[in-house]
């Protein structure tokens, strides 16, 4: 049985992958330095990606749907601000986390409402809400970063969520990276084989074939948004856990970062087409080319420019490879 | 005489497919000439080469004697080949002048002639006889045969040659039709060669001076409209006789089943009621804007409900999830913008309304899903490599197929059918038909929209008129003829009773 090897998203996945090694490549080998691929180096790299890679799952869903949100970069700011504003408060880890999350679902549900039940186009909406968490955000930490360190030291328990993690260990990988990997996992099975994840691809690819199939479109999209937002959350939990401090003026432009992970791996913002590995792919690349820009000491501003180099050339190969299969 | 256009030897393929094989057609001056076959024949990719839009593998194009090259569909514009493509291509928030000299807008130094570029639009529009349109009108307020003369205007402003419509009449009710016959007769009378590609046959007759057949890639024949008869061409385009093309109702329509009383819209229809029982085809005609449309829209709960009831078993809401739910069913009109996903596969579109049937706990068993799809597949013909294939890869009668198979695998009982047949081959006009007479026979109702009348006549049981948004007149098929209906469609029928 051929069909059972799903051999097109198969290629799909082919070109952010060949993609990531030409990147991986480059940096290797253009200089003396083999820090990039020393085990303390790969685990660095993936708690790097996490924050990115959590923000593109809940972008992949949008993007797919034939959204766009501007928010996330400003949602995990504010999460991470609500995170450390609760420890000061002595909420127990647990009870952190479910609220970091439920912030970040809540803002989406916003947008999502607004987009739905206004039928504004998602671009105004969540430029709105981008501008709404951040001043939020701002707001609550009084213009200035939380700190619970002073309280509790840097021992607080969730730092533990993306420690680093002693490479002879037998899993060598700090529990968030874990939480990402099967969400990630998940959220593959959701999108291929889940109706909620058809119904999406079939809003993105025709909303109105969606609607006469009675698909409740506008459900549907409160829902994307809604599910985006938590996973904006849970990636604003992840910052704060990594930074160690809640910073209201962090994360300016991730926004962009992850929809560039997402469209680096394959996605339309049209709408119709992605992949959630494509998007991993993607979110590896960005964090690849930041690192390896930073072991390299190359300035700041380079890696601006590669990364936007980056973003450019992965569209124009798939457009290339678009126009290629449509003259046939 | 030089023929204005010839095209010789044409040949050409897209991977697999051999879509056109040493195909020749030959166009005099002032000459109409019908271009016949059914869909998936090579017409399009024949007129694709000719417009510029598509190289021929091998092949001579040549415009009055002289060999020609085609680059694109700008130079053919230049050279005088002006295509009218069947899907509109206007800018619809550009004024009709705008769009009529879009890409050769008068201009000095890049600055457009405005007072040039009106007195142009005016010129073509008056050929056209449609002087009263205004050109600084936005084409998004115009209606669909107001459009198709802004696209012809815009053919008329190169100074075209040639001119070649893309079924053009496909959305025009019979009085734009026999509008547009004018002008191409106005074209033609100034020497312009006009091809003419159409489903209608009785239109090409009327029509056309010569025709030319296309099946399989080849030319199966041409000649003189004059003395080919309908069974003539019908028998080149198919390669066979066709009979019996309509399934003739031998069914008596039993319980109620749908109920609609005083439907309206909130433009159309206007207090619409009428009462489809099982196993009844109830047909729908009346003019393009008489609100048929609408009619099925309103009630399926695509567009907004101002007033009435819908009754059929426990439906609540006239909302599409709800209408699908009790067992009711559309079919779309516009089987690319609204009724598939063209970007995904068969099967999806086949299961998309239902995906519960296919899943447990609100995860696809892909198992299930294929094995769906390939029964439809095989159960209505569709000509497809598997459910895997894009949609977008098939012809439109099978695209159709799937549409509909949308409709029997959701298991409905009321099939909202709106221009089921539109831009689908003969054979696959055929194999609908007999589906839908087999649906009949089943028990469930059918409510089917078409502006086509032969296949009205010959598939209903039961037929309504609509003008203006209302339903009019309601009787069984038998007591119809075509002329009737026209009559009660057009409103010639009051002005009639009211002289009396």
């Amino acid at each position: 049985m051929m069909n059972v090897i799903p051999w097109r998203s198969i290629k799909q996945l082919l070109e952010p992958f060949i993609g990531l090694i030409v990147v991986l490549a480059l940096l290797g080998f253009s200089g003396e330095s083999s820090t990039l691929f020393a085990g303390s180096t790969w685990n660095l790299l993936l708690v790097q990606t996490v924050v990115i890679a959590l923000g593109a799952m809940g972008m992949t869903l949008v993007i797919i749907s034939g959204g766009i949100d501007l928010s996330a970069g400003s949602v995990v700011a504010l999460t991470s601000v609500v995170g450390a504003k609760l420890i000061l408060a002595g909420w127990p880890l647990p009870l952190v986390i479910l609220a970091c999350i439920l912030v970040g679902g809540a803002t989406g549900l916003i947008s999502g409402m607004l987009i739905a039940g206004l039928r504004i186009v998602p671009f105004i909406v969540t430029l709105g809400m981008m501008g709404i968490a951040r001043g939020v955000a701002k707001w609550l930490a009084n213009n200035q970063t939380v700190s619970y360190s002073g309280k509790y030291g840097h021992d607080h328990p969730i730092g533990t969520l993306l420690e680093r993690t002693d490479f002879k260990h037998f899993f060598p990988l700090p529990p968030g990276v874990w939480a990402t990997i099967i969400l990630a996992i998940f959220m593959v099975l959701v999108l291929r084989k889940s109706i909620f994840g058809r119904h999406v691809f079939a809003i993105g690819s025709n909303e109105d074939t969606a609607r006469l199939c009675g698909i409740r479109v506008r459900l549907k999209k409160m829902m994307i948004y809604a599910i985006a937002g938590l996973f904006f959350g849970l990636a604003g939990l992840m910052q704060l856990s990594r930074l160690d401090l809640g910073d209201p003026t962090a994360s300016v432009g991730l926004e962009l970062e992850i929809i560039a992970a997402v469209v680096i791996g394959g996605a339309s913002l049209s709408g119709g087409t992605g992949s959630i590995l494509g998007s991993m792919i993607g979110a590896l690349i960005i964090s690849v080319l930041k690192l390896g820009a930073t072991i390299k000491g190359w300035e700041n501003y380079a890696q601006e420019i590669i990364v936007g180099i980056v973003i450019i050339v992965a569209v124009c190969v798939d457009r290339l490879k678009a126009g290629a299969s449509r003259s046939d | 005489m030089t023929p204005r256009l010839e095209a010789l030897g044409i040949d050409k393929r897209f991977g697999a497919t051999h879509a056109l094989r040493e195909a020749s057609l030959v166009i005099a001056p002032g000459e109409v000439h019908a271009l016949i076959g059914e869909n998936g024949a090579g017409k399009s990719t024949l007129m694709k080469v000719l417009s510029g839009a598509c190289h021929p593998d091998a092949g001579e194009l040549r415009l009055d004697g002289k060999a020609i090259r085609l680059r694109n569909p700008l130079e053919a514009r230049a050279q005088g080949i002006a295509m009218i493509y069947q899907e509109l291509n206007l800018a619809p928030d550009l004024s009709i002048a705008e769009n009529v000299l879009l890409g050769v807008e008068p201009n000095r130094w890049g600055w457009i002639d405005r007072k040039q570029r009106d007195a142009r639009t005016q010129a073509a529009l008056d050929v056209l006889g449609v002087g009263e349109l205004a050109p600084d009108r936005p084409v998004g307020g115009l209606t669909i045969a107001e459009k198709q003369l802004v696209e012809i205007a815009r053919a008329l402003a190169g100074d075209p040659r040639v001119v070649i419509m893309d079924e053009p009449t496909s959305s025009l009710t019979s009085e734009e039709t026999a509008k547009l016959f004018a002008v191409i007769r106005e074209l033609r009378r100034q020497g312009v060669s006009v091809i003419y590609i159409s489903h209608f046959l009785e239109e090409c007759q009327d029509i056309a001076d010569r025709y030319t057949v296309v099946r399989d890639g080849q030319v199966a024949g041409s000649g003189s409209m004059q003395d080919a008869t309908m069974d003539e061409l019908v028998a080149l385009m198919v390669g066979r006789e066709v009979r019996d093309i309509y399934a003739l109702p031998t069914r008596t329509p039993g319980e109620p089943l749908l109920k609609v009383s005083a439907l309206s819209g909130r433009d159309r229809p206007t207090d619409v009621s009428f009462t489809l029982r099982a196993g009844e085809i109830f047909g729908l005609a009346g003019l393009v804007g008489a609100g048929r449309t609408e009619t099925l829209r309103v009630l399926f709960g695509l567009d907004h409900k101002q007033g009435g009831q819908v009754e059929h078993h426990d439906l609540r809401r006239c909302q599409p999830k709800q209408c699908l739910d009790a067992g009711i069913g559309m079919l779309s009109e516009n089987r690319k913008e609204e009724g598939l996903v063209l970007e995904r596969s068969v099967a999806d579109n086949l299961t998309l309304s239902d995906y519960q049937s296919v899943s447990r706990w609100g995860w696809i068993r892909e198992g299930a899903l294929r094995q769906a799809a390939t029964r439809w597949i095989s159960e209505l013909a569709v000509k497809a490599d598997g459910p895997d294939q894009p949609i977008r890869a098939l012809s439109g009668g099978n695209q159709q197929k799937i549409a509909i198979g949308r409709l029997l695998h959701h298991g409905v009982d009321v099939l909202l059918l709106d221009e089921p047949t539109r831009g689908i081959d003969v054979a696959s006009k055929q194999q609908v038909y007999q589906r839908i007479g087999q649906l009949a026979q089943e028990g469930k109702g059918i409510v089917f929209v078409s502006s086509y009348l032969p296949e009205l006549l010959g598939v209903c049981d039961t037929i309504g008129v609509m003008r203006r948004g209302r339903l009019i007149a309601v009787k069984p098929t038998h007591e119809w003829t075509e002329h009737d209906i026209m009559l009660q469609a057009t409103g010639a029928q009051r002005s009639l009773s009211e002289s009396h």
